[in-house]
């Protein structure tokens, strides 16, 4: 892909249907922020009226709350329980279904057309997640189709961060909170006095392609300015902070601490935190057959670390305690995962800490750990 | 390339039984001429209609024209695998996994350590090594099983014990009045056995605990952890490094091993819980 040379361009906020519309209209289902059971979360769009205008989040240690806005902005919240890896790595699948026949049983993939996604609303720790799972499904030496279908047609609309959450960190993991790359189009929100607008910037040349079939105008330095200052200003709010020098080898050579103990006794072992996190991507199968035993299915369905069965073989679950199933799920997404896929296995996007239903904070985890050993 | 995640039907040629857990499928491919080809330490995913997925290695010659794999019936899906019959058709996907280093044995001396199933990934090595006699050194097998009854491979196991250029040695955790052989851990086998540990490549496969103890023993008959291969396991449900379920530490045991060179993964071994 070519990086297109065009100017950011200016959507006014009352022309915003029309980048809904105009994805409609190429054949997206066009996915974005609905507020669903009083949180933000992501669901198809059909219209400007379903994104959350006017609403924010309100979030911290095991506390996640909607709140209104003193104005009307479109995006003027953080992240919430969803993420991207719902539509591209789906929570359950169907791999494929077998018959028996004459010869014993066949086999059949799955042969249904992926659904094309276009994702309005991408925060940059989002993008960093995709990419992440990116090397996960597509990077190594076997590929998830399904998620590579998926992937591949997705069109994707970053929207920088106009505030940060009380439980980000992205600067601490240099994702955010300005989108960087992975996208089509990256739009920056401005509110200021009566005016109301999107600075947008193509990613892609679809995404230039897009701009243009928009008529948006060229957007002048004073609109260029309000929105570098509106991502500055999110950079200088994160609720959460977290030293990240080191901390393979930090958490590798402190298998055995008793913070881990520590942290077992409050934690649930409930999954939550690999839930919410966009790039957990543990998965188990379910083996079904139908009453007469002649059809059976395999699907796939998300996993997690967190639960007994995870590391079950003969004799019994490798990861009994609560102890060494934390450690394993913190271990491998700040430390392992560096040597598994080149890069941290987390995005600073705070969900873990907010949905955590005892509020189990992993910047506060690695700092307690850290802290101990600046102690000695 | 196609979908990793689809099986293949598989016919029961042959079922042998090898002791009262422990049996053999002889396997033949449906949709194509030739069984699948693998290296020797590799694994498959056999599928039980409507019933799941086991992961179990490949236990017989790279030669063969069927599939062979040997199974202890501990879980849902080996039990459903040991009730199968000839005839009977199963899902197979792989061969997934590193194999055993069979390049840089060639021209070496080549101890085997194994305990229980663990001789069943290790016996494509053995057929390899005796097909191809010539191309290697002094071979050693050490073999540890609980009891008599226990003992897998028995009839070929005497064979092997007959030839005057194999070293077997048995022995049982428990024996009865009948066994004339060794009783004790297989480690203790190790001190005694006849290779030279500067040019040795070794290869163990039985409970993680012995594994580790037989690299100790190795490393004091002089063997470095370069010399040394072990074949590990986990939780399994793609076997191909997309389901998480078999991390260990950094490692995905599916596609990173299961044969692991010693000295990449010596300072996992024995961790409580990893």
């Amino acid at each position: 892909m070519s990086v297109p040379t065009d100017q950011p361009a200016i959507i006014e906020r009352q022309h915003f249907q029309r980048l809904i519309d105009a994805l409609i209209r190429k054949g997206y289902r066009v996915i974005g922020p609905v507020v669903r059971d009083g949180a933000i979360v992501y669901d198809e769009l059909a219209a400007l009226d379903d994104l959350p205008q006017g609403w924010t989040d309100e979030q911290d240690g095991g506390v996640y709350r909607l709140k209104r806005r003193a104005d009307d902005a479109l995006f003027g919240y953080a992240v919430g329980p969803h993420s991207w890896k719902k539509f591209l790595h789906p929570p359950h699948l169907r791999l494929w279904q077998a018959r028996r026949n004459a010869d014993g049983a066949e086999f059949t993939a799955e042969t249904e057309p992926p659904p094309r996604f276009a994702f309005i609303g991408v925060r940059s720790c989002e993008l960093h997640a995709i990419a992440i799972q990116d090397k996960v499904f597509l990077q190594g030496s076997y590929v998830d189709p399904t998620y590579q279908a998926r992937r591949e047609q997705a069109f994707i609309v970053a929207v920088n961060c106009g505030q940060a959450g009380g439980t980000c960190f992205c600067v601490s993991m240099n994702t955010g909170p300005q989108a960087t790359f992975g996208f089509d189009l990256a739009l920056t929100e401005v509110i200021e006095g009566d005016r109301h607008y999107f600075v947008a910037e193509a990613g892609t040349d679809r995404g230039a392609e897009l701009l243009r079939e928009l008529s948006a105008r060229q957007a002048g330095d004073e609109e260029r300015r309000q929105a570098a200052q509106t991502v500055a200003r999110t950079a200088q709010q994160m609720g959460r902070t977290m030293d990240t020098h080191d901390i393979k080898a930090l958490l590798y050579r402190n298998h055995e601490h008793p913070r881990w103990d520590d942290v077992a006794n409050r934690c649930l072992t409930c999954a939550n935190c690999t839930m919410v996190c966009p790039t957990c991507f543990c998965t188990t199968v379910e083996d079904t057959t139908n009453l007469t035993g002649e059809h059976a299915e395999r699907w796939r369905r998300w996993d997690s670390c967190f639960t007994l069965d995870f590391s079950y073989i003969h004799g019994g679950s490798v990861r009994v305690s609560t102890k060494a199933r934390y450690r394993q799920w913190m271990t491998h997404k700040l430390a392992s995962w560096i040597d598994q896929f080149g890069t941290s296995g987390c995005v600073g996007c705070g969900r873990c800490i907010t949905w955590c239903p005892v509020g189990i904070d992993i910047t506060e985890e690695v700092r307690a750990i850290r802290e101990s050993e600046a102690e000695q | 390339m196609a979908d990793p995640m689809l099986p293949e039907p598989y016919r029961i040629a042959r079922v042998r039984r090898e002791t009262h857990d422990t049996f053999t499928l002889e396997l033949l491919p449906i949709n194509s001429a030739r069984a699948m080809s693998f290296a020797p330490g590799q694994f498959n995913m056999l599928y039980v209609f409507g019933t799941g997925e086991s992961a179990i290695s490949i236990s017989g010659a790279t030669t063969d024209e069927r599939l062979v794999h040997t199974i202890r019936a501990v879980g849902t899906v080996t039990r459903a695998l040991q009730r199968l019959k000839r005839g009977d058709v199963i899902g197979v996907r792989g061969p997934f996994g590193t194999s055993w280093p069979m390049q840089e044995a060639i021209g070496r001396d080549v101890v085997i350590v194994t305990g229980g199933i663990g001789l069943a990934p290790l016996r494509p090595v053995i057929y390899q090594v005796l097909a191809q006699r010539a191309q290697y050194g002094k071979f050693v097998l050490l073999y540890g099983a609980r009891t008599p009854r226990d003992l897998l491979y028995a009839r070929e196991l005497e064979k092997w014990r007959g030839q005057f250029d194999c070293g077997v040695e048995i022995t049982l955790d428990t024996a009865d009045n009948d066994w004339r052989g060794n009783v004790g851990f297989v480690t203790a086998l190790i001190p005694s056995a006849q290779f030279n540990p500067t040019n040795t490549v070794a290869m163990i496969c039985g409970p993680e605990v012995m594994m580790r103890f037989t690299a100790q023993e190795l490393r004091k008959r002089g063997m470095r952890d370069e010399q040394i291969y072990l074949s590990l396991e986990r939780n399994m449900k793609c076997a191909v490094g997309f389901c998480g379920h078999c991390q260990y530490g950094p490692h995905f045991i599916c596609k990173d091993g299961p044969v692991f060179r010693y000295d990449r993964i010596a300072s996992l071994l024995g961790k409580q819980e990893l």
